[in-house]
């Protein structure tokens, strides 16, 4: 491991911890916000679940429509609910004119909120339809009202039964809310995503053990509990419940940040998103790093839908990501043309601001856009440096694309500018096209013009001297609160301009490879130190 | 003073308890006997209005039962029936002392009035920190007529309180019960359908079959009475087992 991408700063426990992919505060963390996260949609659906039992199980005139409804819901899959409440709170919203955050914890509290619901009211109705019809005749008969009988007899009776839907509902919740990271809420599904999108295992594995384990904890703890309130032992009742004061203690600790202070620095918190792959983890945290630097606290929102990270900044649930030009132009202004790059970059400064009163600070320095790449010596020996020598040698070449790009307009338009008759085009998932050029089953493909590989390989990327493919410059994008803020601009103006492509696929390449991987914040060290004295 | 006027229940369009009026005097002992379905049950739960009647009035010492709030009107009514019906989840001490908890009764008196309770019905006092499981049959059911007890009500009801009880026992704590009745001064209306156990205990008899009043006599003259064929069988029934017992007796000296 070389010493220059270690990052700096007082990440005690950073080395030891780097063989499983993540520094043990930043694990804490997670675990903690995973924790308050379940602990919170747990008491939310408690806080709903319960009276609703009550009155379902009184009234089976509600109560079989109500269990019905609730069941549906459970139907709909756990990444779909979490996706549906971000444009219903975006309507809600709107609609009220209220501040409604639709990103982060309030759509993830509600989806797993109404996940939680159904082992609640199943078993609060089971439990309360299942007391013994002469304690109820009892209880009215010595002259208990309605809310007498549910407080000293219902609920005590029910009470084991009760515990055991909110157990299911808990080790429900905290498997669920490792999906929370899609909608930006920080759980330990960060792990598990970045994880799956770097290939890097080792946060895959963390991140599940960390889940299960965490489950299999809250698990034995209710367990005790029940089982104490079953055969009425207040020794187990009363473990159970220091055991999970203790828990909730934990959850709600505050953990030492990156910095070592316990998170007290001075600023506001600037909220830093990320879309779900490698360049967009190592670019938001080399904005973190340049934002604490200048003495902001940062919180993550990782795994952005790429529809929702630019309506999710322009709302102001997220403060700063990069995205790209080319993305910008078909999906936010619904552009098809294909202008050159400084137009491009121009109008989108001109059109976001009016528009969203969003700041497009600049471009990176680098474009991730589609790019045809062969071997630099085959590109030399055939005499291809651009999409016109290639379409002229076409006919002996074999092109592999992505799963995608025969489909796109992309493809369209440099069928129509260069009149390419590949002797065969085939798609691949990635990993596979690039192993499909490697061993010589194809000789052309089409990369992302920052992919680590492309260095790696030793790849030469075919310039396009027609403007067929649109351009995707990395920009920096604030949002319209940071936008007017000096200070932050002044942090994040130094990253402009300073990221070239051989940087990027560096970068990149450290995080993607199979041997000797980085994560995306060892990588982003790696960057900073590139970038040299300004940072 | 308990009286029924006119009073009629029914159920899915039937009905179970039709025009019954009748009145119950103070510190009678009166028990309501039929056959399983003649709605003993339906006109004993109408005066605590666990059951609510469709027409007709019942009142206590002339007031309505209707007008009266439903959680006092229970409160101050002892209800003893065969489920028991003891919370598992509390002390029998717990139990005992619920009405007068639900009347907001401060607890400090609570040790002292519970053992008092436990001795009127013949139980030791070690047995208020029990829970209910580990109590035999019968001594639930005293606790269940301690706990109706506990506050001090002037009016009993009872629906087959000795029905899940074996016969030793049951007879035991009804006559423990007739002795209460006395002691106390209460006003006691049992239901059975045990035409033996009615005769013994009560002073008056009401015999209901179909929801109506078959027969209201007391035991002596049920005994002689010649009329409704059932109410007939059912004093037959007595009188061929103690026959029948009689000889038994007499062939065995
Ligand atoms: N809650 C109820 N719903 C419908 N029918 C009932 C209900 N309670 C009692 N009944 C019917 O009313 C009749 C009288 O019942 P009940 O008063 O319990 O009789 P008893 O106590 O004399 O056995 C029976 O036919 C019984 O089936
Ligand atoms: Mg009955």
């Amino acid at each position: 491991m070389s010493c220059e991408i270690r990052p700096t700063g007082s990440m005690r426990w950073g080395d030891r911890m780097a063989d499983i992919g993540i520094a043990l505060p930043d694990l804490l963390r997670l675990v903690q916000a995973h924790l308050f996260l379940s602990g919170c949609a747990v008491a939310a659906a408690l806080l709903v679940g319960l009276p609703t039992a009550i009155l379902a199980a009184r009234n089976r005139r509600i109560g079989a429509p109500m269990l019905g409804l609730i069941s549906l819901l459970q139907t709909i899959p756990g990444l779909a609910l979490l996706a549906l409440f971000y444009p219903l709170l975006l309507l809600a919203g709107r609609a009220s004119g209220l501040p409604i955050p639709a990103l982060g914890f309030l759509p993830a509290l509600l989806a797993l909120g109404v996940y939680a619901l159904l082992p609640i009211v199943r078993n609060g109705v089971a439990a309360i339809r299942g007391i013994d019809p002469a304690l109820v005749e009892a209880a009215d008969g010595l002259g208990m009202t309605g809310p007498q009988r549910l407080l000293l007899v219902e609920l005590p009776l029910g009470a084991p039964v009760i515990l055991a839907g909110i157990r299911t509902a808990a080790v429900w919740t905290i498997g669920t809310a490792t999906l929370a990271t899609t909608i930006g809420q920080p759980s330990l599904g960060d792990l598990i995503f970045s994880g799956l999108q770097t290939e890097d295992w080792r946060r895959v594995l963390v991140g599940c053990i960390a889940a299960a384990a965490l489950a299999l904890l809250i698990d034995f703890v209710l367990a005790l509990m029940e089982s104490g309130l079953a055969v009425r032992s207040r020794g187990r009742l009363g473990a159970g419940i220091a055991l999970l004061l203790t828990i909730v203690a934990g959850a709600v600790l505050p953990i030492p940040d990156r910095t070592g202070s316990v998170g007290t620095a001075p600023g506001r918190t600037i909220i830093v998103g990320a879309k779900n792959f490698s360049e967009q983890y190592i670019l938001a945290d080399l904005i973190e790093t340049r934002l604490r630097k200048a003495g902001y606290r940062t919180e993550r929102r990782d795994n952005l839908g790429s529809a929702i990270a630019y309506r999710a900044l322009a709302a102001g649930d997220i403060d700063v990501y990069v995205d790209y030009s080319g993305t910008l132009w078909a999906n936010v202004l619904s552009r098809t043309d294909t202008p050159p790059a400084k137009a491009m970059l121009e109008t989108l400064g001109r059109e976001l601001a009016q528009r969203d009163k969003v700041r497009l600070l600049g471009s990176l320095g680098f474009e991730n856009a589609y790019a045809f790449a062969m071997s630099r010596k085959r590109a030399q020996v055939l005499g291809i440096g651009d999409l016109g020598d290639l379409a002229r040698a076409s006919p002996r070449l074999r092109l592999a694309t992505d799963l995608e790009f025969l489909n796109r307009p992309e493809w369209r338009a440099v069928e129509n500018h260069y009149h390419p008759s590949f002797s065969a085009a085939r798609a691949y998932s990635p990993t596979f096209m690039y192993r499909a050029l490697g061993d010589g089953s194809a000789d052309v493909i089409t990369a992302f013009s920052s992919d680590g590989r492309i260095s790696a390989m030793d790849l030469v990327t075919l310039s396009d001297p027609r403007g067929a493919l649109p351009h995707y410059d990395a920009v920096l994008l604030l949002a319209p609160r940071p936008a007017r803020e000096a200070r932050v601009v002044a942090a994040l103006q130094p990253l402009i301009g300073r990221i070239d492509i051989g940087m990027m696929r560096g970068a990149n390449w450290m995080v993607d490879r199979d041997n000797d991987k980085r994560t995306p914040r060892e990588a982003s060290a790696w960057l900073a130190a590139k970038i040299g004295p300004a940072m | 003073m308990i009286s029924f006027s006119q009073v009629t229940k029914h159920y899915a369009g039937r009905p179970v308890v039709e025009g019954i009026s009748l009145s119950i005097a103070r510190g009678a002992f009166v028990a309501l006997v039929g056959q399983s379905g003649a709605g003993k049950t339906t006109l004993l739960k109408a005066i605590n209005r666990l059951v609510e009647i469709d027409s007709g009035a019942i009142t206590i010492d002339g007031e309505d039962v209707t007008a009266l709030p439903l959680a006092a009107l229970r409160r101050r009514t002892g209800y003893v029936f065969q489920g028991i019906g003891l919370f598992p989840h509390m002390s029998v001490a717990e139990n005992i002392w619920l009405v007068p908890r639900l009347q907001g009764v401060p607890i400090d008196g609570r040790a002292e009035r519970v053992a008092r309770l436990l001795e009127l019905v013949a139980l030791p006092p070690v047995l208020a920190d029990r829970y209910p499981a580990q109590l035999s049959g019968g001594q639930a059911q005293r606790v269940g007529f301690a706990r109706a007890l506990a506050a001090e009500p002037s009016l009993m009801l009872m629906d087959e309180p000795f029905g899940a009880l074996d016969p030793v026992t049951r007879s035991e704590l009804g006559r423990a019960y007739r002795a209460l009745h006395e002691r106390m001064g209460l006003t006691s209306l049992l239901v059975t359908h045990d035409m033996a156990e009615a005769l013994l205990l009560a002073d008056r008899i009401i015999v209901l079959g179909e929801g109506h009043i078959l027969a209201d006599l007391p035991p002596r003259e049920l005994l002689a009475y010649r009329g409704h064929a059932n109410v007939q069988a059912m004093i037959d029934v007595v009188r061929d087992q103690t026959d029948r017992l009689d000889a038994l007796g007499r062939s065995d000296g």
